[in-house]
């Protein structure tokens, strides 16, 4: 079975500072691979490599066995990739609804009409809804993004990654900021995605890793030291030294 | 605090109501200034799609008005002196019909537009505005510079062009012309920003990355937005240039961009009736300070700072609460 996620010898330097060196990863179908390394690792370098926002000195993208490498990111969202985002980026004076029509509009192409009203499409209005049903945010549908909480947002930016239907998600930290009961939601909701598409996940919150992951990939100074199931990497001498030591 | 509709409602009864009663009492002037608001705010529709909606801060749309101007000046021109603009593949003499001018003043307006855009939106922020300024500048010098139109002195048309079944020199006829096209625009802009087109756009002015991340390139939502800003200002320079009989660079100047900026924000930022109101404000005060004071601007900017610092959704924005979305 092909590989839905394929990075491969990603390097990329800034003047003397190596931000990836020669990764290499997969995400296989179904699974939650997480990708974690301490701050400063080049964790978001390789997320925007992976989503073409940063062209890799060296190194492909394969999504599908499709080689992505030389696609921009709209176009790579449009391949199937949906990512979300660390620092919550959403159209934050339009409504939530507003916004998971907008992943609906993207995921019919890239040209969207112009005559007919957004918001009285029922193609994508159902497909938006059920976006915001999945992540439990139905009730806000009519809210402005600017008035949700922090966890509300989170889970909108995965509803808006969700209503692409991708064939890979790419999410940055989306556990990033949440207290401990909307780590849980978010894990659970997570968990319940893996089943649509396969997630890798850069994460911080290590409670999360443990209870998600499939495999582990560990990056420290740009490269990855270690790759695993999530008992061979806390098994892992090397692993702990490095990252798992410092943050218990 | 009232609905958007109502306050756009009371705002196209007032455009309506205003000229028609000084129609019904004498006083054509009146209806001259009401006809200069239409065609004014027509302009600062254009350019609020482009500004509001986009984010695209253009400080050269008088490029635009200029072209209409002077697409109506050369079409007209030819044709009230016989002579031929073209000899081969056959003789036309230019027009004086209204529509045809606008269908002239249009693609014109928007093939500057495409120019214009391709170039400056790959730039963003004050680049951008200084991008547009040094094009709309380029289109002043070259009307300045033009001998064959008028140079520096512009262009007389002695007789306003006509439109079929209507007597274009009536001055109530004339505003009813420019009132129901600034209202078919302001329909179709009021289309484009619900379509998910306009969704995308205005998405796309709050986060860049977010309409990237859902397979959309901002780049070609603004510039397809700026042609459309920029052919619906062309048609408004060539209603402006009828209703003046006369064209010249000044349409062209800097000044005028900055004119077409201040409809937009007195009037409300990216609100469909925002430079209706931004425009019927400015043609009202030019028209009541400017007879007590050639410093009428000093009182215009006092307002523009208020406005700014205590109205940020300018003045519909002050009146009306958002309306909802669906």
């Amino acid at each position: 079975m092909t590989d839905v996620l394929s990075v491969r010898g990603i390097t990329k330097r800034f003047g003397a500072l190596v931000a990836s060196d020669d990764v290499t990863l997969t995400l296989r179908a179904g699974e939650i691979h997480a990708v974690i390394g301490p701050n400063g690792a080049g964790k978001s370098t390789l997320i925007q490599q992976i989503c073409g926002a940063l062209r890799p000195d060296a190194g492909t993208v394969h999504l599908m066995g499709r080689d992505v490498t030389d696609l921009r990111v709209a176009d790579r969202a449009r391949a199937g990739m949906g990512r979300t985002f660390q620092v919550s980026a959403l159209a934050m004076e339009d409504s939530v609804a507003q916004n998971v029509v907008l992943g609906a509009v993207g995921a019919r192409g890239a040209r969207p009409g112009m005559f007919r009203r957004a918001m009285a499409d029922r193609g994508l209005r159902d497909r938006a809804a059920a976006a915001l049903d999945r992540v439990g945010l139905a009730d806000a549908a009519q809210m402005r993004v600017a008035e949700l909480s922090h966890g509300q947002r989170r889970q909108l930016e995965v509803a808006v990654a969700m209503t692409l239907a991708p064939t890979a998600f790419v999410m940055d930290e989306p556990m990033a900021g949440l207290g401990g009961e909307g780590s849980k939601d978010m894990t659970a909701l997570l968990d319940r995605l893996r089943a649509e598409a396969p997630i890798l996940l850069v994460e911080h919150d290590m409670d999360a890793v443990f209870a998600l992951a499939d495999r582990i990939s560990v990056l420290v100074s740009g490269r990855i030291v270690a790759t695993g199931t999530v008992a061979e990497i806390r098994a892992d001498a090397g692993v702990r030294d490095a990252y798992l030591g410092e943050t218990p | 605090m009232m609905r958007e509709r109502t306050v756009n409602g009371i705002v196209l009864a007032g455009l309506w109501l205003i000229p028609l009663t000084a129609w019904l009492m004498g006083a054509p002037f009146t209806i001259t200034l009401a006809t200069k608001v239409a065609i004014l705010a027509l302009a600062g529709v254009g350019l609020n799609l482009a500004l509001g909606i986009g984010g695209l801060v253009s400080l050269g749309h008088a490029a635009f008005f200029g072209i209409g101007g002077y697409a109506m000046g050369v079409l007209a021109s030819h044709a009230q002196a016989f002579d031929p603009i073209l000899t081969a593949p056959f003789e036309w003499s230019g027009t004086k019909s209204m529509p045809v001018i606008w269908l002239f003043a249009i693609v014109a307006g928007a093939l500057a537009a495409l120019v214009i855009g391709a170039l400056s939106l790959r730039t963003s922020g004050v680049y951008f505005i200084m991008v547009t300024l040094a094009f709309g500048q380029m289109f002043y010098y070259f009307a300045i510079s033009w001998p064959a139109y008028g140079g520096e002195d512009g262009l007389s048309i002695y007789v306003r062009n006509g439109f079929p079944g209507l007597n274009t020199l009536d001055p109530i006829q004339f505003f009813a012309i420019c009132a129901v096209v600034l209202m078919a625009v302001l329909w179709l802009v009021s289309r484009i920003v619900a379509s998910p087109f306009g969704l995308a756009l205005n998405a796309a002015r709050q986060s860049e990355a977010r309409v990237r991340a859902v397979g959309l390139e901002p780049y070609r939502l603004r510039l397809i937005a700026f042609v459309i800003s920029g052919a619906i200002t062309g048609l408004a320079g060539a209603l402006f240039a009828d209703l003046n009989r006369f064209v010249s660079p000044v349409m062209f100047s800097w000044q005028m961009s900055g004119e077409l900026i201040v409809f937009v924000i007195l009037g409300g930022v990216g609100r469909l009736f925002g430079p209706v109101v931004g425009a019927a404000l400015f043609v009202t005060l030019e028209h009541w300070l400017g007879g007590l004071s050639d410093y009428w601007h000093i009182y215009l900017g006092v307002l523009l700072l208020l406005v700014v610092l205590f109205a940020r959704g300018g003045i519909v924005g002050a009146l009306a609460r958002r309306d909802g979305h669906d």
